[in-house]
């Protein structure tokens, strides 16, 4: 009887869900498209009519207007425009089989270098590069395997985050008075590994008994995009003591800053300056110039320079840096600053070495 | 009704005849002609929202068509797009025709997938004709059984399906994310390892160069092929017969002898079979391994391709087709407007077609009456 009863198609019923489904249909798509600033004009998006140079980029899963990575890399597209004369085309694939399209129809179009924005283009990045061998490719934080090398048109743009993290963890334990220092990262991988390794041997080296409290917001790429984990594992991290808070997580890194406002302790920013975000609470930021290897690489493609392979930036090459500047020069001081200066020329002469594991 | 016996000869035949003929051309009109003009309509308003930020409608559309009508590649890519769809419209559109909500087709196509990825890189040692059927077997069942659990829950202890299906998509998410990137992890990826070179289902373009560099692949074959089943089964067998009772009053098919449990359990199991059969689009002809994420809403895209199709399965096709051009269509254009206006274009698709169905509904069952009297 109560099969049946709820058995029971009710017209009314069913349109009410449609509804819901629909709603719950764009609630998924624009989960991932979240948080995009679309405001640039036209001539901003699709650059100047009839330049000679086309550039096509595809972003991570982010996005733009992450404040971080993407946003990163945006700029870099944004200086080839203003320094070099090109145009560019980007793209924002929502989810997983949206990026190999994404990257053909940039290689097929007339785009001549094409960009893969993160790791997750590794191999959808491989197969394409062989599919239009007369078309250059760059993938940012590409996974160099040990099986199939990569192909003569694709340079893996690779950063040392460990030696920028290394003079992050030596701010952090400076200035720390708990002498607890936090870690949030985003997915659980080597690469954000690579962050906590160098972030916990730089503070370690400077103030040996500190102690670094290490989280994670999850195993899948949604642990990019996660600003309510980030906020719930940043106070938990304040909560046991620590007083500044180094994260390496895309966009869930806002959910970091929103709890170091919130408790008024201090929180490091990643991959692009994120003063902006928290003025006042964000001691520092790990750069990474995701741009600065995008520029260069347009550069060299349209030199005739490009070389496939694996391209590593670290603090010797400038493609590594963190923040000290108007904003928060207070908040460090100039007795760190000169320390921190100390361990950067020491990592450059190969003195320190960083681990990255 | 106070008619005469005069009043009923004096209706000539064939102003009845006329009568149930507009009554017929005005269905035609509706399955055809609604879903067309809402179309015109949605494309209409969308054109507004475009030139509100600043483009030109024309070339924005003309991209559009360009970028995948234009070439032979671009409709390889619609094609492959279409391809999911078809399964998952078929799957919600099954379980519909039995009266069920089957808000699930994102939960089973992801145990399906993971299903078919699984027997492709474990039992590597056996030969392709053997090897394929059994990936996709295992997308089948591996969808099968997780759409049985709410059919069962509903069946035995009559709760509802929407809200046990929505908890199942959840639980199945996180089930084969945590099997990708603990069990069967490759490090810095989120994906599985690839299935063997014999389990790998041809692409078109080996067939149709003209296709070149899309990954459409054989398995839009299978989803015809499934179509046509689910319409043999619904309209041609006893067992579907019963499923659509079941569906229209479940009280008039058990007095009418149709085991209301058994049914139930049936539809959800097949609704759930059909969605796991994604996975061998994705997994055979596409990626060759299991990633997280893939699907990126298919499941529940289905929702609306089965209501834009009408729960027939030829309608399932041409709407797939549909929201496949939509979707690869706003990758084409993604580079001129926001991707979010192509979804704009998909609510206003789905919206006008349902509007546009219920006041033609309405109209027919008005003009019925009016030839009864």
């Amino acid at each position: 009887m109560n099969t049946l009863h709820s058995a029971r198609g009710k017209r009314g019923f069913f349109l009410v869900l449609t509804g819901l489904c629909v709603w719950l249909l764009l609630a998924a798509c624009s989960l991932s498209c979240a948080r995009k600033e679309k405001t640039d004009s036209d001539e901003a998006r699709s650059g100047a009519a009839g330049a000679p140079f086309k550039v096509g980029l595809v972003f991570d899963v982010g996005g733009r207007g992450d404040k971080s990575f993407n946003d990163s890399a945006y700029r870099g597209l944004v200086r080839a425009k203003e320094e070099l004369g090109v145009s560019f085309e980007y793209i924002e694939p929502g989810e997983g089989s949206d990026r190999a399209s994404a990257l053909r129809l940039m290689a097929k179009g007339d785009a001549r270098v094409v960009f893969g924005i993160g790791f997750l283009f590794t191999d959808d990045i491989t197969q394409t590069a062989k599919e239009f061998p007369d078309k250059k490719f760059a993938c940012v934080d590409y996974t160099v395997t040990d099986a199939g090398g990569i192909p003569a048109n694709l340079v893996a743009l690779k950063f040392r985050e460990e030696e920028g993290s290394f003079l992050i963890g030596a701010i952090a334990a400076l200035k720390s008075k708990t002498g607890k220092l936090g870690f949030v990262g985003g997915m659980k991988i080597p690469l954000i590994k690579k962050f906590e390794a160098g972030y916990v041997a730089g503070a370690t080296y400077v103030r040996p008994d500190v102690k670094v409290l290490v989280s994670y917001a999850g195993v899948t790429d949604n642990a990019f995009k996660n600003p309510s984990k980030g906020k719930e594992l940043a106070l938990t991290q304040y909560s046991k003591g620590a007083d500044v808070i180094f994260h390496a997580s895309g966009s869930t890194g806002l959910g970091v800053f929103e709890a170091a406002r919130e408790r008024g302790k201090l929180a490091i920013g990643v991959d692009s300056d994120q003063y902006a975000e928290a003025p006042g609470y964000i001691l520092t930021s790990m750069i990474k110039d995701v741009d600065v290897a995008v520029l260069e690489t347009i550069r060299a493609a349209m030199n005739g320079t490009f070389e496939g392979g694996v391209r590593t930036l670290g603090l010797k090459e400038g493609g590594i840096n963190y923040v000290y500047d108007d904003n928060n020069k207070a908040l460090i001081g100039e007795d760190v600053r000169a320390a921190v200066e100390t361990l950067k020329q020491k990592i450059i002469s190969g003195e320190i070495v960083v681990p990255s594991t | 009704m106070n008619r005469t016996d005069t009043d009923f000869d004096a209706t000539p035949e064939t102003g009845a005849a006329r009568q149930a003929g507009s009554v017929l051309l005005l269905k035609l009109g509706g399955t055809l002609g609604v879903p067309l003009v809402a179309l015109a309509a949605a494309f209409g308003a969308g054109a507004l929202f475009i030139a509100a930020i600043g483009q030109d409608p024309g070339a924005v559309y003309a991209r559009l068509l360009g970028g995948t009508f234009g070439d032979f590649y671009g409709f390889g890519q619609v094609l492959f797009k279409a391809t999911p769809l078809i399964f998952s419209g078929l799957a919600v559109a099954l379980a519909f025709k039995a009266g069920l909500f089957n808000i699930g087709a994102e939960g089973q196509l992801y145990v399906g997938a993971f299903s078919t990825a699984w027997v492709g890189f474990t039992l590597t040692g056996l030969p392709g004709v053997v090897l394929v059927p059994l990936c996709i077997l295992a997308g089948a069942l591996g969808g099968a059984a997780w759409g049985i659990i709410p059919g069962y829950l509903k069946a035995r202890f009559g709760t509802h399906e929407v809200i046990n299906t929505i908890m199942l998509n959840f639980i199945a998410i996180a089930l084969t994310g945590y099997l990708v990137t603990h069990v069967y992890f490759i490090p810095e990826t989120i994906h599985t390892p690839r299935v063997a070179a014999q389990a790998q289902i041809p692409r078109l373009e080996q067939f149709w160069p003209a296709f070149r560099g899309s990954p459409v692949n054989v398995s839009l074959f299978l989803a015809l092929a499934a179509a046509a089943l689910v319409y043999v089964f619904l309209w041609r067998t006893k067992q579907g017969f019963e499923l659509r009772a079941l569906g229209l009053n479940p009280w008039a098919a058990e007095y009418g002898g149709v085991g209301v449990a058994s049914g139930i359990v049936m539809a959800m199991a097949l609704s759930g079979g059909l969605a796991g059969l994604v996975g061998v689009d994705f997994v055979m002809g596409y990626k060759y391994y299991y990633e997280q994420g893939f699907s990126a809403g298919v499941g529940f895209m289905g929702i609306a391709v089965a209501l834009l199709g009408r729960n027939h399965p030829l309608g399932v096709v041409l709407a797939a087709l549909l929201f496949g051009a939509l979707s690869y269509g706003g990758l084409v254009i993604n580079s001129v407007v926001p991707k979010e206006l192509v979804e704009i274009l998909q609510a206003i698709v789905i919206v006008a077609v349902i509007v546009g169905t219920n006041l033609f509904g309405a109209l027919a069952v008005s003009l019925k009456k009016r030839s009864l009297k």
